[in-house]
């Protein structure tokens, strides 16, 4: 089944395994995702493997960066009708608090789509929404469909 | 200082990114290795070819995410190879630029060096590449926070700079 089958599937019934499972990466960081209405959160469940700082502990900014770039591509696949994976032009992360080692979330906002590039900016949070541990904004290229 | 200073100063400066990098399971768990780091403080760090971190499987490329950590992991390696004593810094901000695909079944390169080091920020930048440093596949540019020494415990102070695991 292609990639835009899939997540029709995935709005359907509302279970975004099967999606997922299509990526490697997000299965090896451990990536979920669930439906809001019309939103979409995605999470990625407290995992010992994904470490950086032992001392806190805390997980490794990198995969926090993964983590979000991932879900900002899938955002876009799920409603911006890109029929595939989008290519990434650049991203850009402040670390604004300690991403202890605990359930992540990420929620991923449009900030303006043209012909060729989407800028998508988002968030990550632990505790509490209003307190993100991480915001980022990255630039995709649109595939042709 | 003589060739052969040199060569020691090097060793022991990649014998620490290399204990600093085994301390994060992450990393580990990744395969990241130490390749070099020059008394200077600039290091390079390789991320072998790994099929769990595909981002596409069309293509068999490694996802963006595995480009991320090894660059943020390489710049925050040069800050701790750079300063004397060890002190956590936390990254403040990480910005990648991505130049073109790496390529499947070969390992990436990351290569970071520290361009300024003010009192409570260091200022890295750095490029991934496969097969030319000239012909990079990812800029990068970081900013690090300053902890002060005395947010290390001692026995990972000793483990990172001496190698002493008591």
């Amino acid at each position: 089944m292609n990639l835009r089958d899939l997540v029709s599937q995935a709005h359907e019934s509302g279970d975004y395994s099967e999606l997922l499972a299509q990526i490697p990466y997000a299965q090896k960081i451990g990536v979920k995702c669930e439906r809001f209405g019309d939103d979409v959160i995605f999470k990625l469940p407290a995992n010992k493997l994904n470490i950086g700082n032992p001392l806190l502990p805390a997980i490794h900014g990198g995969v926090i960066g993964g983590f979000m770039e991932l879900s900002a591509a899938l955002y876009l696949i799920m409603f911006q009708d890109v029929p595939k994976l989008p290519k990434i032009v650049d991203i850009s992360i402040d670390y604004l608090r300690a991403g202890y080692y605990q359930d992540t979330f990420v929620e991923c906002e449009l900030t303006r789509q043209g012909k060729r590039v989407a800028n998508v900016t988002i968030y990550a949070w632990q505790k509490t929404r209003s307190e993100p541990i991480t915001t980022a904004r990255a630039h995709f290229l649109i595939p042709d469909s | 200082m003589s060739s052969n200073l040199q060569t020691e100063v090097d060793q022991d400066l990649t014998g620490r990114a290399q204990r600093f990098i085994d301390e994060l399971v992450h990393c580990v768990d990744i395969g990241l290795s130490a390749s070099k780091v020059d008394s200077d403080g600039r290091t390079t760090l390789e991320l072998p070819y790994n099929k769990e971190l595909i981002g596409n499987q069309d293509t068999g490329i490694m996802h963006g995410g595995a480009i991320t950590t090894l660059m943020d992991t390489a710049s925050g390696t040069s800050v701790i190879c750079s300063l004397k004593d060890f002190e956590i810094c936390p990254t403040l901000d990480l910005r990648i630029d991505y130049l073109k695909s790496a390529e499947p079944n070969k390992p990436v390169y990351g290569f970071a060096e520290c361009y300024r080091i003010s009192r409570n920020v260091v200022f890295t930048r750095g490029y991934a590449y496969q097969d030319d440093p000239e012909d990079p596949i990812a800029y990068c540019v970081g900013t690090f926070m300053r902890l002060g020494t005395e947010f290390t415990p001692d026995y990972f102070r000793k483990r990172v700079l001496k190698g002493d695991y008591q």
